[in-house]
């Protein structure tokens, strides 16, 4: 079956309006994201979706899944597409989707762009209803979806109620990390035209035509995402944040590879095997075990000091992008965390301080703390919201460029 | 296989004769894993001797000592084995020359005159009496990939390669395989080793090792260097001197002919001992004082 019949398929079943417009712009996301949907899949689901009641949700999840998934593999993922998209967190899905399964080039992307463009456009010009009403009603209860959610994302983690700390946790653990790359020395087989030839497995392919060289073999580098470290501070002053910084640790710790976590008051906590456990209370439970100082004194400098000297050597390896989640009040040796905050930033990739405070309208860094680390710090950005945290998790995932000033630990990365 | 060493005495003798002095933690070790035929993953801070443990041991055993060196990134062509392309290229050349091109056969081109031995296979091809001792040092540079290869080949050391068969050692070779540390090792890897942690050693081992390593040192230097570097491990610095650097410190005093130490010496010095400058600046001056004072018995 060609794609104009699903066109038509789908442009039947739009005029009886028994369709959700959006349902084949979902389609082309997954297919972004890497699943393999053929026209005759969407038009399965296009018929098998006239035999339900679309008001029940869960009916139309199941539905949809039967028919565009084919792997038990991409259930979770579908799953989180689902949500996402359904939500009216598309664009943000786009976003990470692009980028997560395929390594984008600048061409790529483009043409991503461009295809993302123009089959919205079709879908806008062709294949939604003529009447004006209906599409008003379907974007109003869109947005009936979508605007509790752009209230959460803006509000700050400090002022959140029980409930929505939950609903904030909940939406931690569906997100997508994608942490940025390195290039490592393995190299694999390349199927176009790199600058390394393989030499050896040409020669092998030369051997059935008695040794003439017909086919050159390519290999290129591999990448691998970087290591993340993260530490935070579960001091007094950052009590209100502690339990959710905690869960973003186990949200990340989930969800990406090679994470390794430390929490700090007045000393410093490896936390990464008790974040091992899959669930999230088991996790914290763990946690709140190990952990003797909550809510106690601040001491950066020395805590630092403790994972210099302790783990940097260990855990800073492959070049490591190291985060700081603390809000820089420090009862300790501000000369010990300048030194500390030195050596620390020369001996990894990257040194990122997440700020609670700093998304206040008019924050400055007046805390003596704050004041002494900043200059060593390569990125200083706000932690208040899930906005916030959205724009560190895409900016994890940016190349970034090198730092200007070359440093004594560039071996490490 | 004839067994090596008789008991854990002789190990440790054998060692002291090839200069290295072993505590009886490591010589037990070293006993059981010649015995058992296991792999020893020795692991400690850079500069206790791991790596020396399996110089020694080749050179007392009279055996070869074949090393690889691990790095990100080692692959089977570095660590194992490699076709020479480059002499398979020129051999259909000159094939061609001879007008011979269509006698080229995949059994003449893939056979043992184009295999490049790397260390692995050198250590299963190995056909003396004694089996080599194989060194891979620092496995924690290695990625993951070549750990997952390690574990099949320690537990039957046969390699297999598709153009000429398996081969398998006829006799397995003594396998040490040593750890900085940088990362956690896997542990279904150390599961099939004896594992040891090589320590810094005791003031009277360190003594020793001094007298037997640093020729012509005086019993009073050697204690006195043996002092500070005790002493040193006790503070906190960043990197704190391994043995290997006592032993480059007491070579350096002995050639500026030094018979015991003072301040102004120690001062000028202390790069051999530390490598960090945040360390040579926390010890330098004050610090000296005190560590000279206590070399010289005075504190």
């Amino acid at each position: 079956m060609d794609s104009s019949n699903v066109r038509m398929v789908a442009a039947d079943l739009l005029a009886h309006q028994q369709l959700p417009a959006n349902l084949l712009h979902f389609v082309r996301l997954l297919r972004q994201l890497g699943f393999r949907i053929s026209a005759e899949r969407v038009t399965d689901l296009l018929q098998g979706l006239t035999l339900i009641d679309l008001t029940r949700r869960n009916d139309c999840y199941h539905v949809m899944r039967a028919c565009l998934v084919t792997h038990p593999e991409q259930i979770p993922l579908f799953d989180r597409a689902f949500n996402l998209f359904w939500l009216g967190r598309e664009q943000w899905l786009l976003e990470l989707g692009a980028t997560t399964f395929q390594r984008p080039t600048p061409l790529r992307q483009q043409a991503l762009r461009a295809a993302r463009m123009s089959s919205r456009e079709r879908l806008d010009d062709r294949y939604l209803p003529p009447e004006e009403g209906s599409q008003h009603a379907a974007e109003s209860e869109l947005s009936a979806t979508y605007s509790p959610w752009e209230t959460l994302r803006h509000k700050d983690f400090a002022a959140m109620s029980r409930e929505e700390l939950q609903l904030a946790q909940r939406w931690m653990d569906a997100l997508i990390w994608r942490m940025g790359e390195r290039r490592t020395r393995r190299r694999i087989r390349a199927y176009k035209r790199t600058c390394c030839l393989d030499l050896s497995t040409t020669m092998r392919k030369s051997m059935p035509q008695q040794g003439e060289i017909v086919h050159l073999a390519w290999q290129r580098p591999r990448f691998k995402p970087r290591p993340l470290v993260i530490i935070c501070d579960i001091s007094g002053s950052m009590e209100r944040y502690s339990r959710l910084f905690l869960h973003f640790m186990y949200a990340v710790r989930q969800g990406a590879k090679r994470v390794e976590a430390f929490v700090f008051g007045t000393r410093l906590t490896r936390i990464t095997s008790a974040l091992r456990h899959r669930d999230v209370d088991t996790a914290l439970q763990e946690v709140s075990q190990e952990v003797v100082d909550w809510s106690g004194g601040t001491r950066i400098g020395e805590s630092l000091k403790t994972f210099n000297y302790r783990w940097s050597r260990r855990v800073l390896r492959n070049g490591a992008t190291v985060i700081i989640i603390s809000d820089g009040w420090d009862r300790g040796d501000i000369a010990l965390l300048r030194h500390e905050m030195d050596r620390l930033q020369h001996s990894c990739h990257r040194l990122i301080w997440l700020n609670p405070l700093a998304g206040a309208p008019h924050y400055q860094p007046l805390v003596r703390g704050m004041q002494a680390a900043l200059p060593y710090v390569d990125e200083f950005l706000p932690l208040h919201n899930l906005e916030s945290l959205e724009a560190v998790v895409r900016r994890l995932g940016e190349p970034i460029m090198p730092r200007a000033t070359p440093s004594i630990g560039r071996f490490l990365r | 296989m004839a067994s090596l060493f008789d008991s854990i005495d002789d190990v440790q003798s054998a060692l002291l004769a090839g200069r290295y002095i072993a505590d009886r933690a490591l010589a037990t070790v070293i006993f059981l894993a010649t015995r058992l035929g296991k792999p020893l993953f020795l692991e400690g801070e850079a500069g206790v001797g791991k790596t020396e443990v399996a110089k020694v041991l080749a050179e007392v055993l009279h055996t070869r000592l074949i090393r690889l060196q691990c790095y990100e990134g080692l692959d089977v062509h570095t660590a194992v084995y490699e076709w020479a392309y480059a002499r398979q290229i020129m051999h259909l050349r000159l094939l061609e020359a001879r007008g011979e091109a269509s006698t080229a056969s995949e059994k003449d081109l893939y056979s043992a005159e184009f295999l490049i031995a790397r260390p692995l296979l050198q250590a299963v091809q190995w056909d003396g009496s004694v089996p080599p001792v194989l060194l891979i040092d620092e496995i924690d540079r290695a990625d993951e990939e070549f750990e997952s290869f390690l574990l099949e080949f320690l537990s039957d050391f046969q390699i297999t390669i598709p153009e000429i068969g398996t081969i398998r050692a006829m006799r397995p070779p003594i396998v040490v395989i040593t750890s900085n540390r940088t990362r956690e090792v896997h542990d279904a890897l150390k599961r099939r080793c004896l594992y040891h942690w090589i320590d810094y050693p005791t003031f009277e081992a360190e003594y020793q090792i001094v007298m037997l390593k640093v020729p012509g040192i005086t019993q009073q230097l050697a204690f006195q260097v043996t002092t500070v570097c005790q002493q040193l491990r006790q503070a906190e610095l960043f990197k704190a001197p391994g043995i290997a650097e006592t032993l480059d410190w007491a070579t350096a005093l002995v050639t500026m002919g030094r018979q015991e130490l003072d301040e102004a010496t120690v001062n000028e010095t202390l790069g051999v001992l530390l490598k960090y400058q945040d360390d040579v600046q926390r010890v330098r001056g004050e610090m000296v004082h005190g560590l000279v004072q206590r070399a010289h018995g005075r504190r």
